[in-house]
């Protein structure tokens, strides 16, 4: 059953990538890539990874792709007219490519032959990847949170724009105004005006 | 799951899963007819309305009666809309409302899958909620649909995070991800519920607020008024749901309304005690049946969520909607850091005081 199951994920994955790169429309493409996005972390479920998994919805689909898709459908790009010239580049994403499939095979053959434990020594795999980041790779985790925050500051700066003459709201002061600062009683006599 | 079809056969084991499935999706639609005609009573009782009166005794059958209107329609593609996509965004929208429940539990073993990562789990369904939206505006290929699909898609992954910070407190305090756990952490009466959190005395003034941020947040998740911003009739006719007719536009008022009872039911389970009553009784749950036992714990929590969807409704009714500059501030500037001091505070206890393990 379980076979059964892999293999129906996996064409779905195989599909879902190469429409990634077929489909002629961008949005769609995107559309193609949250497909196989989520079937991967179905086929992580099958291998009782599912904490893997349920991060892989949370940041991939849940927040990278809305991202992806936001931009593509707001750039005003030909794609079409982007994408010609792109066949002179297959034998590059041939050598990638092997280069990628040795690697998978590599790890299938020589490193480890037999199936990965999902949680090694913990009860469930969110225990066991807790131990791992925070305990043996506490440095390298803490690591990648810095460059992490480096680059989305970085990110910032280079977008960030300040303009003078944009108004904007100043709650606090707003809130703290009064009634008495803002309007003035007057007694008007008839006939004389302000 | 697989283990317990392992256990009762390939054939029997998937027929009970099944039967199971449909059992809940049958009582979770007949449940959000009638918490959709609550919705419009208490709008309409707020500004002095009787609102939907004609259809049966007090309108009770309203929504059956829209329910056969919607599907009677005639559904009308617009011209030059990407068919396919537009068509997938209403039903991606409720299906993944309806895959969301499949973990949540509503009385003790009473859930169709009882997984270790439930809180994560409804946290990535809820996360692609927003695809929906987001499809269905850009699909209709008109203005109004994409400008309320942006703005939505904008504001529920801001919201998402600070939601996703609340969550973080209640699985602290709790040690575990499973929600049937979560639950029975909060068995021990009022005073143990993660709202109120009395046993871990001072820690009131943390989960207190992070229940009413919670709240907030879901409110904006869900897009419901005040932050229906995606929809906001007076700029953007209807948002995303304009090129909708039809069954198409019924799918997405169903899933909408789904994930909203979904969000009344995830305040339920994290902070007002699931199913347990306010104050425990184990002398009389031990002398009752099992299934009396479980009816009434399902009684607990329909009444707790009703009480939170009773919440939403009257917030509809009472509060003017936001303007988008001040839904942004509100969500990065104020409920961001507030939530992750208390996510520090709240790790900060446990560590200290080791209430966890």
């Amino acid at each position: 059953m379980e076979v059964i199951a892999f293999w129906i994920l996996a064409v779905i994955v195989g599909a879902a990538a190469v429409f990634v790169i077929a489909a002629r429309n961008p949005v769609h493409s995107v559309l193609w890539l949250i497909l196989s996005f989520f079937t991967s972390a179905a086929l992580l479920v099958l291998i009782g990874a599912e904490f893997l998994a349920m991060l892989l919805v949370v940041v991939y689909v849940g927040a990278v792709a809305v991202l992806f898709l936001f931009v593509v459908m707001m750039l005003d790009v030909d794609f079409v007219e982007l994408k010609q010239g792109t066949l002179q580049y297959w034998p590059f994403a041939v050598l990638i490519g092997l280069a990628f499939f040795a690697e998978i095979v590599m790890v299938r053959t020589v490193g480890v032959g037999t199936r990965l434990e999902p949680s090694p020594g913990a009860d469930s795999n969110a225990e066991a990847i807790g131990q791992v980041m925070y305990t043996d790779y506490l440095l390298l985790f803490q690591v990648a949170g810095i460059i992490l925050l480096v680059a989305m500051i970085g990110a910032i700066v280079l977008t960030l724009r300040h303009r003078p003459y944009a108004k904007r709201q100043n709650i606090a002061r707003q809130t703290a105004r009064r009634r008495a600062d803002a309007t003035e009683l007057v007694d008007v006599t008839p006939g004389k005006g302000i | 799951m697989s283990a317990f079809i392992q256990e009762h056969g390939i054939l029997f084991g998937t027929l009970t899963v099944v039967i199971q499935i449909a059992l809940f999706m049958v009582v979770l639609l007949i449940a959000l007819a009638f918490i959709l005609l609550l919705d419009r009573k208490v709008w309409a009782a707020v500004m002095m309305r009787k609102g939907p009166n004609v259809v049966g005794p007090f309108g009770l059958m309203q929504s059956f009666a829209d329910f056969g209107k919607f599907l009677l329609k005639e559904i009308v593609i617009p011209a030059g809309a990407n068919k396919t996509v537009f068509l997938l965004a209403p039903i991606l929208t409720t299906t993944l409302a309806f895959v969301a429940w499949a973990v949540v539990p509503v009385a003790p073993g009473w859930v169709v899958a009882d997984i270790n990562v439930g809180v994560l789990y409804l946290f990535a369904v809820s996360s692609l909620g927003v695809y929906g939206i987001i499809m269905g505006g850009w699909a209709s290929n008109s203005k109004y649909p994409f400008l309320g699909s942006l703005r939505s898609a904008a504001q529920m992954v801001s919201y998402e995070v600070s939601i996703g910070f609340v969550i973080v407190t209640v699985i602290l305090l709790v040690g575990s991800m499973n929600l049937t756990e979560i639950v029975n952490a909060q068995g021990g009466g009022i005073w143990t519920w993660h709202a109120f959190a009395l046993d871990h005395f001072p820690l009131i003034l943390v989960m207190f607020p992070m229940f009413v941020i919670f709240f907030v947040s879901a409110l904006a998740e869900t897009n419901r008024p005040p932050f229906d911003l995606p929809e906001a009739e007076s700029e953007l006719v209807a948002g995303y749901q304009v090129e909708y007719s039809s069954t198409p536009y019924l799918l997405f008022m169903l899933g909408e309304y789904l994930n909203i009872v979904l969000m009344c039911a995830l305040m339920t389970t994290l902070f007002l005690g699931g199913w347990h009553g306010p104050v425990p009784l184990p002398e009389l749950a031990e002398n009752m049946p099992v299934l009396v036992n479980n009816l009434a714990a399902l009684a607990w929590f329909a009444a707790k969520m009703l009480f939170c969807f009773f919440l939403f409704a009257i917030v509809k009714a009472m509060v003017p909607r936001y303007r988008y500059d001040q839904l942004m501030r509100l969500g990065w500037k104020i409920f961001l850091p507030t939530s992750l001091a208390a996510v520090l505070i709240v790790s900060g206890y446990v560590v200290y005081t080791g209430v966890q393990s």
